[in-house]
C-alpha cells in the first residue's frame, strides 16, 4: 500500500518541476500547473507518511532512507507556505527537483515502505523530526538564494525580459532566505538539545561534529549579516554553500557511523 | 432591439479630426441625454470619448434608421469638420458593435494594448450616459470582458513607457517602494516623469540636484524634496536607493573613479542607477560593484519593447475572452426574439387555467377556502411544469439559426395571437 503511494508523488513532483521549467520559457502559462502538481504530490506523500506511521510500531523514519522521505516532505511543506503566491512559485524550480531527487533516493533505499520493527521512542522521533525540519529549512533557504543569484544576474545583465517573467524582488528573496535560515537554525538548536539531553551519546562522533559545525556555520553567517553587513550576492553564496555542506557531508558522516 | 455605433478613432482619424469631436465626460453625459430625449427619438445613448476615440452607441426597438441616426449625431458633433470626418468614421451594428465595445474595454483597440485607463473611461461613459435595457446589458458585459482580460491574462501588467519601466525595475530590486529614497540628478522632463511614477508607488524623492539651483528648487517643491547643487552628489549617493539622472551635461556626472568608494561603502546594499541622459550621465563601470544596477536609455527601451511584445502575445488570449463574451451577448440578444412568444404562451396558458377554474366555480365555491387555495396552487404548478421545458428549449433554440422558426411553430401550434376559443 505504502509503496503504491510513491508513484503518484513522484509523478506529481516531476510534473511540477517540468511545469516550472516551462514557466521560464512561457511566463504566466505553466506556473499554475506546477503548483497543482506540488499540492497533489504533497497530499499523496502525506498519505504515504500517515500509512507508514500507522503501520510501524515506533518512529518509522530512523533509517537514512526513511529520513530522506520525511526530509523531502518537509522541504515541500516549507515551500508550500510561500509557493502558493504567484511571484514565489518559481522558487519551486529549485525546490521540486531536490524534493523529487530525495524521494527517489529514499525509494531506492527502501525508505518509502513499512518497517514494523522501526522505533526507538519519542526522543528519537523529536530529535530526528527537528533535525530534518532544520535541513528542510536550509534547503529552502538555499533554493531561494539560488533564485536570488539568478535574478541578480538578470538585473546585472539588463535582461530585456526582466519584467515579463516577474520573479520576486531581490529584497523579497533575501528576506525569505534569511527567514528560512533563521528557522533552520532554531530547529537545529532544538534538535541538538533534544539529542544531547535524552539520547545515549558516547562522546563527540563525526556526525555530531559536523552537526555542530553546521550550526556554527549558519549562526556565524546570520551574525555577520547583522553585524558586518553580509548581504546580497555574498550572503546568497554562503547560504548555498551551507546547504551543500548539509547535503553532502552530513549524510556521509551520520549514516556511515 | 437594435444596436448601432458611429465613431472615429486613432486607427483612421488623425488628431486634428479626433479633437473636433472629443468631449469631456460631463458634455458626453449631456449629449447622451439629449439624444435619448423624446424629440430625438427616445434612443438609448452612451457617448464614449477618450484621447483615441469618440463613439456614439445608440439602441432602440427595431428601428431601421438607427445607424443613420447615430452617424448624423456624430457628424453634427464635428460641426464644420463633418465633411472631413465622414470618410474616416466607422459604423457598426448589433453583434459587430458589441464586439467592438468589448475590444475597446479590454484595451485591445488601444494604441498600447491593454492600457489601463480605458476600462475606467468606459465605465464613466456608461454611468454618465442614458442607457436602457440593451445598452445597460452590453456595457455591463463590456466591463466584465475588460476585467476578465486583465485578470486572466497579463496584458496590462508590463510597463509601456520608460518612466513606468524604471519604476517597475525599482520594484524588482526593492519590492515595496514605500519610504525608498530617490535622488534626482538633473531636473529634466524625463526625470520628473520618472520621479512622479516612483512617488505614485510610495517612494520619497529626497533631493533634486541640478547645476542651476532655481530649476531644481521649482521641481523639488512640486515633489516635496530638497534642492541642492551637484556638489552634494557624493553625500546623497551614500543613502540613496534609486538615482535618476538626466542632465544635459556633455560628459559623465557620476564617475566611477570619483564615486566608486562611496558606493562600495554600502556593502552590497542595492542601488539602482537609472540614466536617462544622452550623452550618458552614469559611468557604466558602476555595474561591476556588488548590489549596483545601472540602466541607460537603451536598456529601458529594450525592456519596454519586450514588454509591449509580451502584451501583444497576451492580446491573443484576451481576444479569445472577448469573443466568448461577444458570443454570450449574441445568445442573449437572440433570446430576445423568442421572449414575446414565450410571454404569449404563458399568458395563454394562464388564461385557460383561469377560465377553467371560473367554469367550475359553482362546484368549487362549496369547498372551504383552504381547499380552494390548494386547487389554485396545484393548477398553477401544473401549468408551470408543463411550460418549463418548452420555455427552456425555446431559449436554447433562440441562439441557433432556426430560433425564430421555433417561435413561429409555437405560435402556430398554440394559436397564439388568434382569437381565444375558450
Amino acid at each position: 500500500m505504502a509503496e503504491l503511494l510513491v508513484w503518484p508523488v513522484l509523478i506529481a513532483y516531476g510534473e511540477a518541476a517540468v511545469a516550472y521549467a516551462g514557466e521560464l520559457r512561457g511566463p504566466g502559462r505553466y506556473g499554475r500547473f506546477g503548483i497543482w502538481g506540488v499540492r497533489i504530490g504533497w497530499l499523496a506523500q502525506t498519505a504515504l507518511l500517515v500509512v507508514q506511521a500507522l503501520s510501524a510500531d515506533g518512529f518509522p523514519w530512523g533509517t537514512w532512507a526513511g529520513a530522506l522521505n520525511l526530509l523531502s516532505w518537509l522541504v515541500v511543506s516549507a515551500y508550500l507556505v510561500w509557493g502558493c503566491h504567484p511571484r514565489y512559485r518559481l522558487v519551486g524550480l529549485g525546490v521540486m527537483p531536490v524534493a523529487a531527487g530525495l524521494l527517489v533516493l529514499s525509494f531506492a533505499g527502501g525508505g518509502t515502505g513499512v518497517d514494523k520493527a522501526a522505533g526507538d521512542g519519542w526522543a528519537l522521533a523529536v530529535h530526528a523530526g527537528l533535525m530534518l525540519a532544520a535541513f528542510a529549512s536550509f534547503t529552502l533557504a538555499a533554493a531561494t538564494a539560488l533564485l536570488y543569484l539568478y535574478e541578480d544576474r538578470r538585473l546585472s545583465r539588463r535582461d530585456t525580459g526582466l519584467l515579463r517573467l516577474r520573479l520576486p524582488s531581490l529584497e523579497g528573496l533575501e528576506r525569505l532566505s534569511v527567514r528560512a535560515a533563521l528557522a533552520g537554525l532554531a530547529l537545529l538548536s532544538g534538535g541538538i538539545v533534544v539529542g544531547l539531553a535524552w539520547l545515549d551519546v558516547d562522546g563527540l562522533d563525526a556526525a555530531m561534529s559536523v552537526t555542530v559545525a553546521i550550526w556554527a556555520f549558519y549562526g556565524l553567517a546570520l551574525v555577520l549579516r547583522r553585524e558586518a553587513g553580509l548581504q546580497g550576492r555574498r550572503l546568497a553564496w554562503v547560504l548555498v554553500a551551507g546547504a551543500m555542506l548539509v547535503a553532502v557531508v552530513l549524510p556521509l558522516t551520520h549514516f556511515a557511523s | 432591439m437594435r444596436l448601432a455605433l458611429a465613431g472615429v478613432s486613432h486607427h483612421r482619424a488623425p488628431l486634428e479630426l479626433r479633437e473636433r469631436v472629443a468631449v469631456d465626460i460631463a458634455t458626453a453625459g449631456a449629449l447622451a441625454r439629449e439624444l435619448s430625449s423624446r424629440q430625438a427619438g427616445e434612443h438609448e445613448t452612451v457617448v464614449l470619448s477618450t484621447c483615441n476615440r469618440t463613439e456614439l452607441y445608440l439602441a432602440a426597438d427595431d428601428e431601421e434608421s438607427l445607424a443613420e441616426h447615430a452617424d448624423r449625431a456624430l457628424l453634427a458633433l464635428a460641426g464644420p469638420a463633418a465633411e472631413a470626418l465622414a470618410p474616416v468614421a466607422y459604423r457598426l451594428a448589433d453583434e459587430s458593435a458589441a464586439l467592438h465595445l468589448f475590444r475597446v474595454a479590454a484595451g485591445l483597440d488601444s494604441m498600447v494594448p491593454g492600457e489601463g485607463e480605458i476600462l475606467g473611461q468606459v465605465r464613466d461613459a456608461f454611468e454618465a450616459g442614458a442607457p436602457g435595457p440593451l445598452l445597460d446589458r452590453v456595457f455591463r458585459m463590456a466591463l466584465h470582458a475588460g476585467r476578465r482580460a486583465r485578470v486572466e491574462t497579463a496584458i496590462g501588467e508590463s510597463p509601456a513607457s520608460i518612466p513606468a519601466a524604471a519604476a517597475a525595475l525599482a520594484q524588482q530590486v526593492f519590492d515595496r517602494l514605500d519610504g525608498r529614497r530617490v535622488v534626482l540628478v538633473g531636473a529634466g522632463r524625463m526625470s520628473e516623469l520618472t520621479a512622479r511614477n516612483l512617488r505614485s508607488r510610495g517612494a520619497n524623492v529626497t533631493v533634486v540636484l541640478n547645476r542651476t539651483l532655481e530649476r531644481a528648487e521649482s521641481l523639488a517643491t512640486e515633489l516635496g524634496a530638497r534642492a541642492a547643487s551637484l556638489e552634494e552628489l557624493g553625500a546623497s549617493l551614500a543613502d540613496a536607493d534609486v538615482v535618476v539622472a538626466s542632465t544635459s551635461a556633455p560628459g559623465l556626472i557620476l564617475s566611477a573613479d570619483e564615486l566608486a568608494a562611496t558606493v562600495r561603502a554600502r556593502r552590497g546594499r542595492p542601488l539602482l542607477l537609472v540614466d536617462l541622459a544622452v550623452p550618458r550621465d552614469v559611468d557604466p563601470a558602476f555595474a561591476a560593484i556588488d548590489g549596483c544596477f545601472v540602466y541607460d536609455l537603451d536598456d529601458l527601451e529594450g525592456i519596454v519593447s519586450a514588454s509591449l511584445a509580451g502584451r501583444r502575445s497576451e492580446a491573443i488570449e484576451a481576444e479569445r475572452i472577448v469573443s466568448e463574451e461577444a458570443e454570450r451577448f449574441r445568445a442573449w440578444q437572440a433570446s430576445l426574439a423568442v421572449v414575446p412568444a414565450i410571454a404569449s404562451l404563458r399568458a395563454r396558458a394562464e388564461e385557460i387555467r383561469a377560465a377553467e377554474l371560473a367554469r367550475m366555480e359553482a362546484r368549487l365555491g362549496r369547498l372551504p377556502e383552504s381547499d380552494r387555495d390548494a386547487v389554485d396552487t396545484v393548477t398553477t404548478q401544473i401549468v408551470n411544469k408543463l411550460l418549463h421545458l418548452p420555455t427552456v428549449r425555446m431559449k436554447e433554440a433562440a441562439v441557433t439559426p432556426d430560433g425564430v422558426l421555433y417561435a413561429d411553430v409555437v405560435r402556430h401550434l398554440f394559436g397564439l395571437g388568434e382569437e381565444s376559443e375558450t
